[in-house]
């Protein structure tokens, strides 16, 4: 029920938004109606951690005849994420409340319609479903970034359209291929996916199908070329849509089916997988270094953090999945809130290049204090949330591949190289003679980071009730992939 | 039967309007009469009557695409009035010529016997070149109609003579009766069967535009009135398409080693040459006609496929791409009546003024792009099912690629509606023309979310 609630929410409120002509009125809608989708969420926590942790499931027949049906189930895993949707969602829409974005009605409702398509990726339990709201979040990402992008952005938001979709097509043929082989009688449904009857090399072309829509919708290496682009000439909000909760989806499409459907193929030829994330870790890294754009950059520092996530996932050992679970929640956190102060920083220096930006901490203090916050979580310090995420995922890792382990562990050294050098560069030494005038945060800008602080510490000291709450579908999935 | 007595008694009903000078009775005459038959069509289901012989048969396969058909037209005069507005010399000789036209591809939908089939198609073909030429002032139009009837007439001359030559093999043209000696004979089928069977593809994937045969269909398109244009796009392709399902599952299922290459070749060439060449096209009405010989292409997996489902599949992508191509159409009228050109550049920045149209336009073409949820994708989704269920996983997967290539093309009139700045004009669509784009608009999405309407009908 409560999942039911959860998607069709959004969806009224994005109607609402869209047939609204007054630009106060479309603000507090998009506000209030991704503020009660939050309370909802939180609604659903409750009844997930008080009631013996069973899924919230949701069945309304659809296509009968074909046992197709609207069935949405929320464990641990899937929480989570819908939880991060419901959280990130609000403060991007009150980070993007006092840009001048023309067609207000469209970029809110597109924004809210978007939150509805993730929580029906995280939350449905079937293949098709899946499908479905996976390819309904392409069209208003592609709508947002198209519409309210940057000078080159038909190009490029051209590309990445084509590059996703691509991808997604090639997804649903294995989704369909898969719906052919489960026990009779076929459907789609997510238990069923996961008794299909598949011969090796079945499961590795199946692998390989997924893995194209997954790792370009990650992206791990050398399926990214049209990520950097993207995030670069998207508007803020639409950033940190892709890179906050979009991206998510391709590391939880992993979790959820390719590593229950296609163990043996993993076991055979995850290595690839495995090594080419390692790979993207590396390669982002040291590009990451090399940007002067502030959005550039952060769009490569998320390929080297997700290429961990993925190359965790691929490493198929109970703590790593726990620690691509926990980073995933944090990757969102993070560079939503590094993303929201690089817009403010914009907005103060009308520039995102790093070498034309200088001290801006001497006139905005607070500014550059959160932007610490937010790094420090981000290269992972003890006590920051990304810490207890890259810890487990390299322990986990370790345990598969040393080797593997001792490169990917080079993403500790290297992004606290890039990340401080970036901060350093831009927040400290002195100001600009000819700079302008700069204010520090106020108030209203404050509000969406606040919330981001606050769990970039509390996921950091306390990351028990996360790990327990995402604890028993990790089992789960470990027992579908060993037994 | 009824359904075809009844179109023709329209179509004699409307030139009779029209020597009395009743212009104004034509569109209600024609969308109530097209009712009627559409009523009568049904009336027949579930009763699989044979009429003279079994030359005609109205089995509910049948019985669902003719109102398909009958639907699909209908929706086209529902522009009628809006295209015609300013045009002051009698329409009724092209209304009843179209209706004529329906009434041949309803027979295209109801054989039993290949000179039906042949009937029909002649019926349907002697329209369209009349149709083609209509704009007399226009060269293009004298060019589309020339064109299309030299092409057109030889091409029915290899159908006449596959059909004879099948004749002249099996000793009869009844459809059951060549299914029985397709069976008998599987093992060792003569040569001039053969012969014949080849040359019937070639006749009909001509009439349907199937690559190499589609050469014809931009040049023609371009030239032939937009609203005509929009019935040979959908009526027309869907009549062909729904004879060669049917002449293929009746008749030669026991020989489907013979023709399966040949339609796999076919198919592959159709999906990939139609969404390749679609990229490279100026405007949006030769984007549409490429647009329609790719999705002839999926339709063709419906005919390789043949299985239990294929025909509902057949059916639902046959109704989803149609009323998605007509709203395409209905903007393109708009669109050409607006700036007297269909390019791209056209469509810059209508969003802004016009963002009904755009909406609309923008959902038919993700439709066709096979975005869920909306029709075309469910369409594509069934089609795609039953072709795998077949075992076509290749075709299956070159099928996809070709959907992936034709986001190419149909992103292009929506980059320039939404993304470039143009000069802000407003296009004038009525009331009703408005209701009805709304209609189209929100049938693909009904369809979309709701398509076991269609697939449980057969």
């Amino acid at each position: 029920m409560i999942t039911g609630i959860l998607i069709i929410l959004p969806l009224l409120f994005s109607l609402v938004v869209f047939s609204l002509k007054d630009e106060k009125w479309i603000r507090r809608m998009a506000v209030t109606g991704s503020v009660l989708e939050f309370l909802v969420s939180l609604y659903g926590l409750f009844l997930y951690s008080t009631q013996c942790h069973c899924q919230l499931l949701l069945n309304i027949g659809w296509i009968e005849s074909l046992h197709i049906s609207f069935r949405f189930g929320l464990d641990g895993i899937s929480l989570l994420l819908v939880l991060l949707t419901t959280f990130l969602t609000p403060l991007i829409i009150l980070s993007s409340l006092d840009h001048p974005y023309r067609k207000p009605s469209a970029f809110y409702g597109l924004i809210l319609l978007m939150e509805m398509a993730f929580i029906g990726v995280f939350s449905a339990s079937d293949g098709l479903l899946f499908y479905i709201f996976w390819e309904m979040a392409l069209i208003p990402a592609y709508f947002i970034c198209a519409v309210w992008g940057g000078n080159d952005r038909i190009r490029i938001t051209f590309k990445f359209f084509i590059y996703t979709f691509t991808g997604s097509l090639f997804m649903l043929v294995a989704l369909i291929y898969l719906y052919l082989h489960t026990p009779a009688p076929h459907s789609f449904e997510i238990t069923y996916l996961y008794a299909a009857h598949l011969t090796a090399p079945e499961q590795i072309w199946i692998f390989a199908a997924f893995f194209l829509a997954f790792a370009i919708k990650i992206p791990i290496f050398p399926f990214h070329s049209w990520q950097p682009d993207t995030y670069t000439e998207a508007p803020a909000g639409g950033t940190m849509l892709l890179a906050g909760i979009m991206l998510k989806m391709g590391t939880y499409g992993l979790i959820r089916f390719v590593l229950p459907i296609c163990p043996v193929a993993l076991k055979e030829w995850g290595w690839i997988a495995l090594t080419l994330s390692v790979i993207g870790i590396i390669y982002a890294s040291v590009i990451a270094i090399r940007q002067s754009d502030l959005k550039r950059f952060i769009a490569y520092v998320s390929i080297a953090h997700v290429g961990l996530i993925s190359a965790g996932i691929f490493a198929l050992t109970p703590k790593a999945l726990e620690g691509a679970v926990i980073q995933m929640v944090s990757h969102g956190i993070n560079i939503t809130g590094i993303l929201i102060i690089i817009s403010l920083i914009e907005k103060r220096m009308k520039t995102r290049e790093i070498p034309q930006i200088e001290g801006m901490a001497n006139r905005a203090p607070w500014l550059a204090a959160l932007f610490m916050i937010l790094l420090l979580g981000s290269i992972g310090l003890p006590l920051t949330n990304g810490f207890i995420g890259e810890f487990l995922l390299l322990l986990g890792i370790f345990e598969r591949n040393v080797w593997m382990a001792a490169i990917a562990g080079m993403t500790i050294i290297l992004s606290a190289v890039y990340m401080l050098r970036m901060y350093q560069r831009t927040m400290l030494g002195k100001l600009r003679e000819e700079s302008p005038e700069i204010s520090d945060i106020s108030l209203a800008e404050a509000v969406p980071l606040i919330p981001l602080v606050i769990m970039v510490i509390w996921i950091g000291i306390f990351p028990n009730f996360f790990l327990q709450l995402a604890e028993p579908a990790i089992r789960e999935i470990m027992n579908l992939i060993h037994g | 039967m009824l359904t075809i007595i009844a179109l023709t008694v329209l179509g004699v009903v409307i030139l009779a309007e029209g020597m009395l000078g009743k212009k104004s009775w034509h569109l209600p005459t024609i969308l109530v009469g097209l009712l009627v038959a559409l009523v009568l069509a049904l009336y027949g289901w579930n009763r699989n009557l044979h009429y003279y012989n079994s030359m005609l048969v109205v089995d509910n396969t049948s019985i669902a695409f003719s109102s398909v058909l009958i639907f699909t037209t209908f929706i086209i005069f529902m522009f009628a009035g809006h295209y015609y507005k300013d045009v002051v010399r009698p329409l009724d000789d092209i209304y009843a010529i179209l209706i004529f036209a329906l009434a041949g591809s309803v027979m295209m939908t109801n054989f039993g016997n290949l000179i039906i089939l042949f009937l029909g198609i002649e019926t349907l073909s002697i329209a369209l070149y009349v149709l083609a030429g209509s704009h007399k002032e226009a060269i293009t139009s004298n060019e589309a109609t020339l064109k299309y009837f030299l092409m057109g007439s030889f091409l029915s001359g290899f159908l006449l003579f596959g059909i004879a030559l099948l004749y002249g093999a099996s000793g009869s043209l009844n459809m059951d009766e060549i299914s029985r000696y397709t069976l008998r004979e599987a093992g060792h089928l003569s040569p001039i069967f053969r012969t014949g069977l080849f040359l019937v593809i070639i006749g009909l994937a001509f009439k349907i535009a199937i690559v190499p045969f589609h050469f014809w269909a931009p040049d023609v398109y371009e030239g032939t009135p937009t609203l005509l244009t929009a019935f040979m796009a959908t009526v027309v392709k869907v009549a062909s398409i729904v004879a060669l399902f049917r002449l293929f599952s009746n008749c030669f299922s026991s020989i489907r080693e013979i023709w399966e290459p040949t339609l796999w070749i076919l198919a592959v060439l159709t999906i990939l040459v139609g969404n390749f060449t679609g990229i490279y096209q100026p405007n949006l009405k030769r984007m549409l006609a490429y647009s329609s010989i790719s999705h002839s292409g999926y339709m063709m997996l419906a005919v390789l496929a043949f299985s239990a489902r294929s025909s509902g599949s057949l059916l639902l992508y046959a109704a989803a791409y149609s009323v998605a191509t007509v709203t395409a159409f209905g903007i393109l009228i708009l669109i050409r009546g607006a700036k007297g050109n269909d390019l791209y550049t056209s469509f810059e920045g209508i969003a802004k003024k016009n963002p009904l149209e755009a909406v609309c336009l923008t959902i038919a073409l993700l439709s066709l792009t096979g975005i869920p949820p909306l029709a075309g994708f469910m369409a594509k989704y069934y089609l795609f099912t039953t072709a795998l269920e077949q075992g076509y996983l290749w075709l299956v997967i070159l099928a996809v690629s070709g959907s992936a290539i034709s986001v190419a093309y149909y992103f292009k009139p929506i980059v320039a509606m939404y993304l470039k700045e143009g000069d802000g004009i407003k296009l004038e669509a009525g009331f009703a023309f408005k209701t009805h784009l709304i209609f189209l608009t929100i049938l693909t999405l009904v369809l979309g979310l709701l398509p076991v309407f269609l697939i449980n009908l057969l």
